[in-house]
């Protein structure tokens, strides 16, 4: 702890030495925004009826689920005593935005996603409950539900409600992660976070990583099962991951040029505390490798007429450096408004430990564990065809 | 002496009912009533401190009394009140210096010798703002305010995720280590409901920091704040913040 008071440079209140949201803190609103990015883009193939990303609907669902499940996992290990959670249920404190996530969260995990799953898988669970055997085939009959109803009517039924929970799901997804923006942008004490832009550069940052995700999920998850990338829909989520991403950094810039020229009183605290501690997470990680670098090998793909295979590799670039861009946002965010005093005289330093509860391990862990558990989705609920032999 | 399975059931159903009714009626008793304060009548104060820069000499008294009366950690990380000194240098009060080390409670070393540098000492702790920012985030409502006009935290409530923490513009919480559990400042509420003042306004030696009840129509704090330019930190994030200090430097944050 000693340690603590050497990484202190000038002033800060004596309570703020240490910092009080750690890693875990910014894993959560990367994982969330990766489950509303996720989900946003398979809503659009099926509100939108675009056709092009359909191979990437149902990946993208599940891809939502799995990281929508880990989600809390990160706070709760944050939380001094995790037991006493469930009392944000019980007793809620309405005037609370963290209050309110735990609503939120459960509306989308079950009045959404787990329901729109479901519908759409309904008519493969019915057959997988009629051929398979053994616990999987027990899985398959209780995930039915009891009806085995596949008639055309039934099914056109499923696909109304499916449409009109996905109508739902996109103002839900909106505020699932325009939420957690406005957990850090509604405080009014740091000036780093106190923005209305947050919420809304929140949203499009999430869309941001949640397409470039599913890209990427989609061109490993094709080479593992030794099939063809379908281009056209590569190029269609590529060209939504260009553009979202236009807008995103087009409302970062906004946010940036508005405080430097503003350069309100916190201004000088902060401007120094980029260009020095926080330079390369934010400067070289976040602006250039993280977004103007995917972004303009996006840019890249669009202007020049490239051969397919020269494409896909542009794209599972880009889609890798902006989710290194989008973490580094989170962090930027998250650490970065806690690096400096709220005196505005002074800085600490963010001393990650390896093990421990908040250490980079179990950061890491709550990062692998989603691919872990889609993993296991894709095997229970596989989105694509396997019988049509590769081309 | 013989059962049949009927007898059985019913007895030890009767005695599963019991220990769920008698733990649930234990828990009640465990969690005790409100600390008895005979005679003190919430609804009759309004608390606040009225803080005389030009007197405070730095001497950490009033960190050390509040430190040993809330038994608070000794670690340098946590304060319930602390000193800041301030040195701000001749035509430049944007670029002021500030410095706390321990909190102050240790008091000062000799400050470096310097023309013209305008020093003073600020005594800070929660303002026991009348809206405070940390009291509307918390997602359980365990940090509340109370009806004599102090923030308070429940401490077998408090879920420990330091949103308060991240609220407060005036660093004036932390977590307590030994509970992982948010503290703060209570203004000495387990005295103030015997009719006391708060610990660090016994121990200071000048009356720099003075306790004031803005219910009570003598309380001196309303001559201070009627004769003397009283000024609130930053005002400018409207916390309702009742700490009031007379000849408060315009470097201070």
């Amino acid at each position: 702890m000693e340690e603590l008071l050497r990484g202190v440079e000038g002033f800060m209140y004596p309570n703020e030495v240490e910092l009080q949201w750690s890693i875990l803190i910014v894993i959560y609103p990367f994982v969330t925004g990766l489950v509303a990015g996720a989900f946003i883009l398979a809503s659009l193939e099926r509100v939108f009826n675009v056709e092009a990303v359909k191979p990437t609907y149902r990946l993208a669902l599940l891809t939502a689920l799995a990281f929508l499940l880990v989600a809390p996992l990160p706070l709760q290990l944050h939380l001094g005593h995790p037991e006493r959670s469930f009392e944000m249920f019980l007793t809620p404190h309405t005037s609370s935005a963290m209050a309110m996530f735990g609503f939120v969260y459960l509306w989308y995990l079950l009045a959404v996603l787990v329901l729109e799953i479901w519908l759409d898988y309904r008519q493969d669970i019915v057959r997988w409950a009629e051929e398979a055997r053994g616990i999987r085939g027990l899985l398959y009959r209780a995930l039915t539900l009891g009806s085995r109803n596949v008639s055309a009517e039934a099914l056109r039924l499923d696909d109304r409600a499916g449409r009109i929970i996905t109508i739902v799901g996109i103002p839900s997804a909106f505020l699932l992660h325009g939420y957690v923006g406005f957990i850090f942008g509604s405080v009014k004490a740091n000036p780093w976070w106190s923005t209305p832009l947050m919420p809304v550069v929140f949203l499009f940052s999430a869309m941001v990583s949640g397409i470039a995700v599913v890209l990427l999920l989609y061109v490993i998850l094709s080479r593992i099962r030794r099939r063809p990338v379908d281009m056209a829909c590569a190029d269609t989520v590529a060209r939504y991951l260009f553009y979202a991403f236009l807008v995103d950094f087009s409302l970062e810039m906004l946010d940036l040029v508005h405080r430097i020229y503003e350069a309100d009183e916190s201004f000088r605290s902060l401007d120094f505390m980029v260009h020095t501690r926080l330079y390369v997470p934010h400067i070289v990680v976040q602006i250039l490798l993280g977004t103007l670098l995917p972004i303009g090998l996006l840019a890249l793909t669009q202007v020049l007429r490239l051969e397919p295979g020269w494409r896909l590799r542009l794209y599972v670039s880009a889609a890798c450096l902006t989710l290194v861009g989008i973490f580094a946002m989170r962090w930027n965010v998250v650490i970065g408004g806690q690096l400096f005093s709220k005196s505005f005289l002074g800085y600490t330093t963010y001393k990650l430990a390896f093990a421990g509860r908040e250490g980079l391990l179990p950061a890491l862990f709550t990062l692998v564990l989603p691919l872990g558990i889609l993993a296991l989705l894709l095997r229970l609920l596989p989105p694509w065809e396997e019988k049509a032999p590769a081309a | 002496m013989k059962r049949n399975r009927r007898e059985f059931l019913q007895h030890g159903g009767v005695l599963l009912l019991l220990t769920g009714a008698s733990s649930l009626a234990w828990e009640h008793v465990a969690a005790g009533e409100p600390e008895a304060a005979p005679g003190y009548d919430e609804t009759a104060h309004w608390w606040a401190m009225a803080i005389d820069i030009e007197r405070c000499i730095g001497c950490g008294n009033c960190v050390r009394a509040c430190k040993a009366e809330n038994d608070v950690p000794l670690e340098p990380f946590y304060f319930r009140t602390w000193v800041e000194r301030y040195a701000v240098p001749a035509g430049d009060p944007e670029h002021p210096a500030a410095e706390s080390p321990n909190g102050g409670f240790d008091g000062f070393p000799p400050a470096a010798p310097g023309e013209g540098i305008k020093r003073f000492y600020v005594p800070k702790l929660c303002n026991h703002c009348a809206h405070s920012p940390c009291v509307q985030v918390c997602p359980v409502g365990a940090t509340f305010e109370t009806r004599d006009g102090l923030v308070l935290v429940d401490k077998n409530y408090c879920l420990g995720c330091r949103y308060c923490v991240q609220a407060c513009p005036y660093g004036c919480r932390f977590i307590d280590p030994r509970t992982r559990t948010v503290d703060k400042c209570t203004l000495c509420a387990h005295r103030l409901a015997k009719g006391l003042t708060t610990a660090c306004c016994e121990a200071c030696p000048t009356g720099a920091r003075r306790l004031g009840d803005l219910k009570d129509r003598k309380d001196p704090i309303h001559r201070f704040l009627a004769q003397r330019p009283v000024h609130v930190l930053k005002p400018h994030l409207a916390t309702g913040a009742k700490v009031y200090y007379a000849g408060l430097d315009g470097s201070v944050r």
